[in-house]
């Protein structure tokens, strides 16, 4: 027993891909099983993720969920700011900027109201719930555009890992709301053809929501709705933490 | 070279991060601004260049898109990690900022599509595209198809 935490310790970045390998099969075979693919396996990973990290919290009383545990400190790493924001950045080798023209203006407006939407109103639900501060307001409203967008805001800005947590299951929460909802409001918001699916991918955001939730409604529309829901974390990334933090902090100051 | 790929993504990164930083500093805050965007436009601009000199090669592509291809297991890694039992304090704010934000995006998708107007749904276009396929053999149909057939073009 000694040898194998051993071993595990010893290569704690190979334990963390082992053992995130095996919550992402777990969390497709769920997907597959439980919920016949309406929930996309890697909300349901993430979610599991933010689970673990509660179990961790609660049995380390640490601040790091599951990488406070010696064993799986690799996790710390694997899931840390360095890599995660170089594989969120290699994601946009697969932006096709002559596929982006073909979306135009209408997509252009979409990403736009997508963003500051669901951030505006992520920093007064956090207002209204007692937090202050610049950075925490920003973190949270950036939660609610997309589950990427929050924490790398958050991790920009140096904001405290419980306001990152807030952010992160936001926006998984929206994720999940999307893939779950969009089958059900489709005929309300005419969501059959191709010109609505780019308008509701700039809107929503996620791509792994949009795709499900197009998915589930009508799979001809998913190229559509996620040809503009590619440009929504990048579109994000950038402006989270840049514009839309200063108009935060010229209304409350730092 | 699959590590020109791997160095390719490294470089725009680093460029990304240093870029943010400098930007924070220039805008007088102590954060990263945009860093990760700013790498993400680097990234896609080296990429627009490499294809123009058609030099994107196999293994470049491979050793960016590896990377690419682990984003949602490491955000899955980045879920695992964060101070979820103090971040449970602040629970309704979770449940009212996503709800809230799902709500209002359905509502403004059902906004823009009536502000502009009516288009034609999937169906109509499958139909349409079926009767132009059992009557191909009418020039005049087949290139009024075409024009119309991608809906995206249209629009742009």
């Amino acid at each position: 027993m000694e040898l194998i935490t051993h071993a595990l310790t010893a290569n704690s970045l190979l334990t963390a891909f082992a053992a995130v390998g095996l919550i992402m099969w777990l969390s497709n075979a769920m997907s597959k099983r439980l919920t016949f693919g309406r929930i996309h396996g890697s909300a349901i990973a993430i979610i599991l993720g933010l689970v673990l990290a509660f179990l961790g919290g609660i049995s380390t009383h640490g601040q790091h969920g599951v990488a406070d545990w010696p064993v799986l400190s690799g996790i710390g790493l694997m899931g840390g700011g360095m890599l995660r924001d170089f594989a969120i950045v290699a994601t946009a080798f697969e932006v096709d900027v002559v596929r982006a023209r073909k979306a135009g203006a209408i997509g252009a407006l979409a990403l736009l109201l997508g963003t500051t939407l669901p951030f505006i109103l992520g920093v007064g639900i956090a207002e209204a719930f007692g937090y202050r501060d610049a950075v925490s307001l920003t973190t949270i409203g950036a939660g609610a555009v997309t589950y990427i967008v929050g924490p790398v805001t958050g991790a920009a800005l140096g904001a405290s890992s419980p306001v990152i947590a807030i952010s992160i299951a936001t926006g998984v929460f929206k994720a999940v709301l999307v893939m779950i909802g969009t089958p059900f409001v489709a005929g309300v918001i005419r969501l059959n053809n191709p010109r609505s699916a780019m308008v509701f991918g700039g809107l929503m955001g996620t791509v792994s929501g949009v795709a499900g939730g197009l998915a589930a409604t009508d799979r001809r529309l998913v190229p559509y709705g996620a040809l503009t829901a590619t440009f929504h974390t990048g579109l994000g990334c950038l402006v989270a933490p840049s514009i839309l933090y200063f108009a935060i902090r010229a209304l409350v100051g730092a | 070279m699959t590590i020109s790929g791997v160095a390719l993504l490294a470089i725009c990164t680093l460029l990304g991060s240093y870029l943010g930083d400098l930007l924070g500093i220039v805008l007088g805050v102590k954060a990263n601004v945009g860093g990760v965007g700013i790498a993400m436009m680097l990234l896609i601009a080296a990429r627009l260049w490499l294809v123009k000199q058609d030099r994107l090669s196999q293994g470049l592509k491979l050793g960016v898109e590896f990377w690419g291809a682990l984003y949602i297991p490491i955000v899955v890694a980045m879920a695992a990690q964060q101070d979820v039992v103090s971040a449970l304090s602040g629970g309704p704010v979770v449940l009212l900022a996503g709800f809230g934000a799902v709500i209002l995006c359905f509502a403004v998708v059902a906004l823009i599509g009536r502000v502009s107007g009516p288009t034609e749904t999937m169906d109509e276009i499958e139909a349409r595209e079926r009767e132009a396929a059992a009557s191909h053999l009418d020039p005049g149909v087949q290139t009024g198809t075409d024009a119309s057939r991608n809906p995206a073009r249209r629009q742009a």
